[in-house]
């Protein structure tokens, strides 16, 4: 090859890296299509309802465990329980402490909630059921400090607001722990699993047709 | 081969089995057949012309097929206002979910949303808090993505052991179908995100407003804002007309009615991942966080609400899916997990969506107990449910992807068994 030949042949790397590069850098800017209007303060702050576990975006107000106690038996009793040990199949809010390790379980706001904002977030987004949202931000308030002593995290004076959110200690805020399931459970991953003779006999040690709780077709919906 | 119409005058379990006897297949398969329409003579519906075309102008299944159904277990949730119906797996083959068929899982009932009325807000740590109509998403560059979306608490009720008789009940909570949206990542691009952005939350507008966190990075990776299933525009029943796709990962992040978005730099800890959809392992200490839905396989004909029929050549009909990844194989056992041999996939294998599997061979009335076992492109492969027991206990009630057992018996019934 010529030298000339090889500075032409140069150039045109050159030439083709910079075109390259160019087009990538085209393709990793994002295109903003122009599509979408600006969300307004006003918008927002009728949607904006969520409230994190350090207490971020918990309303102005505050409510005692006495006011909550009457929200909670003129909204919630007939669900949850007059102490929150539920009626019929409707989640259990309060009791169980200590039930975790055991075959059966009671999670409840005191005995497995971690943060007080998972509480009050939710009953801010979602309850009483059948009327959401429908709660001021002192009954909010109210309502879930009465929760929180029907669980013994708080005494029967305390009022709960922005400014004693902090003041909440969560029985079980430690009870948890991230997803560990690809060292916890790295046995599973197995390249050439057993094909013969994996095991000795095999014996039925359980039936669900002796257990016998399988809808009948009677209870099928959606038909008729 | 018992007959299936033989219910009466016996004990409540024996009816219960009759019952998913007469259920079998279809009701086209229950019924009788008529000598006036078999050949030599010729059917009326060879001579006369049918019913014209306009009269059906959504078309519904066959009046044959009306046992294909989604079904409940009522004594499961206190109101069918926030539970759940499954989707009939024993019903159905390859790997998509007829829209009509895809379970459902409600928290405050199916939101009926008027799209000329629907927005989605996209605000927190970004540049330009931004408000979108239907339309406007729609404008906006599309994706066609099939995957398969699991309930988390699917197969939740057999941790302890065998207990509903039917795999529409055992493992109904899947459902696989293709969507149409925009990526996730193309909105916020939109609205540009603050560095500190970390995580994001995804609010649903239904009446129990279901709230989730979700790390950015698998929102800037695979989910999709969704509008589409199938082609049609999503159901009611799945979040019509936004939901969110977080492919491979547990159906409760899967937001449907989707209303908002809000990044932040910190997961939110909202009562649908602490209270609930966190796994409670022995130690009295939970899992967070638990994702990505493990590989795992079910096989769904022969099973107990679709026997098997007759004696010599029968076809096993199964699904597997797993939440990284593509599935690699399927190995399917006779004997309760004693000798695997591997079965064949059939049609589509995509990650994170169901793959179909084949497991042919003869039946001459032998009792077998029937197991299938899936493997991922990463190597994981299924355990049994006494493996995964020995690490997770019995009160995980989440993200059970134990092997499942039929029994099949000489009469051809199947039934769900545990084996040891």
């Amino acid at each position: 090859m010529s030298k000339s030949a090889e500075i032409a042949l140069g150039a045109a790397l050159v030439a083709a890296f910079a075109t390259s590069t160019m087009a990538q850098s085209k393709k990793e800017s994002p295109r903003n299509y122009g599509i979408g209007h600006v969300a307004t303060a006003e918008q927002m702050a009728g949607w904006d309802i969520d409230v994190r576990s350090d207490g971020q975006g918990a309303p102005a107000g505050s409510g005692s465990v006495k006011a909550g106690e009457k929200v909670y038996m003129d909204k919630c009793a007939a669900c949850h329980g007059e102490f929150g040990e539920s009626a019929g199949r409707w989640p259990q809010l309060a009791q169980g402490r200590g039930t975790l390790k055991s075959h059966d379980p009671v999670k409840t706001v005191g005995s497995y909630f971690p943060y007080l904002s998972s509480v009050f977030d939710y009953i801010r987004r979602s309850m009483p059921f059948g009327d959401a949202q429908s709660l001021g931000n002192d009954e909010l308030y109210a309502v879930t400090a009465y929760v929180l002593y029907l669980n013994d995290v708080v005494d029967e004076k305390f009022v709960l607001s922005k400014e004693t959110w902090g003041k909440v200690a969560m029985p079980n805020a430690a009870g948890f722990f991230d997803d560990d399931r690809e060292t916890a459970e790295k046995a599973f991953w197995n390249s050439s699993p057993c094909m013969k003779d994996c095991r000795g006999p095999v014996r039925i040690t359980g039936r669900a047709g002796a257990v016998d709780v399988t809808p009948d077709e009677a209870t099928k919906r959606g038909v008729e | 081969m018992a007959d299936p119409n033989e219910t009466t005058g016996t004990t409540r379990r024996r009816f219960l089995v009759g019952a998913a006897g007469l259920a079998a297949g279809s009701v086209a398969d229950a019924r009788a057949e008529s000598a006036k329409n078999l050949p030599p003579n010729v059917p009326d519906w060879t001579r006369q012309p049918g019913e014209g075309v306009g009269l059906r102008p959504y078309g519904n299944p066959s009046k044959y097929e009306k046992d294909v159904v989604r079904r409940t277990v009522p004594w499961l949730t206190a109101t069918p206002e926030s539970s759940v119906s499954f989707t009939p797996l024993h019903q159905l083959d390859g790997i998509i979910t007829p829209n009509g068929l895809c379970f459902e899982r409600h928290h405050g009932g199916i939101a009926e949303i008027d799209p000329a009325d629907c927005r989605l807000m996209l605000h927190g740590l970004v540049d330009r808090p931004l408000v979108f109509t239907l339309n406007e998403l729609k404008r906006l560059p599309r994706v066609n993505k099939i995957y398969f979306l699991e309930c988390a608490a699917n197969s939740g009720m057999e941790w302890r052991g065998a207990q509903l008789n039917g795999c529409q009940y055992t493992h109904g909570m899947v459902h696989c179908v293709e969507y149409t949206g925009v990526l996730l990542k193309v909105l916020l691009e939109q609205a540009g995100l603050k560095p500190s952005a970390k995580w994001i939350m995804a609010e649903g507008a239904d009446a129990a407003a279901m709230n989730r966190s979700i790390p950015l990075s698998k929102a800037l990776d695979d989910c999709i804002v969704a509008y589409r299933m199938n082609g049609e525009m999503l159901r009611p029943e799945q979040g019509y007309p936004v939901r969110l796709v977080v492919p491979g990962w547990e159906g409760n992040v899967w937001v449907k009615w989707l209303r908002r978005l809000k990044i932040g730099d910190q997961p939110w800890f909202t009562r649908e991942e602490t209270s609930k959809y966190t796994d409670l392992l022995e130690s009295g200490k939970a899992r967070k966080f638990t994702f990505v839905m493990d590989a795992k396989s079910v096989i769904t004909s022969p099973s107990p609400q679709a026997p098997v029929k007759q004696k010599g050549f029968n076809v096993i009909s199964g699904l597997a899916w797993s939440g990284r990844g593509k599935i690699r194989r399927v190995d399917v056992s006779l004997d309760g997990g004693r000798n695997w041999r591997t079965a064949r996939i059939d049609g589509l294998v995509l990650e994170k969506a169901c793959v179909r599997f084949y497991y042919e061979f003869d039946w001459n009335g032998e009792e077998l107990l029937l197991q299938s076992r899936a493997m991922d492109e990463t190597g994981y492969v299924q355990p049994s449910k006494d493996a995964l027991r020995k690490i997770r206990g019995v009160n995980s009630i989440y993200h059970n992807n134990g092997i499942q057992t039929w029994a099949i018996k000489p009469d051809g019934e199947v039934e769900n068994v545990e084996v040891g």
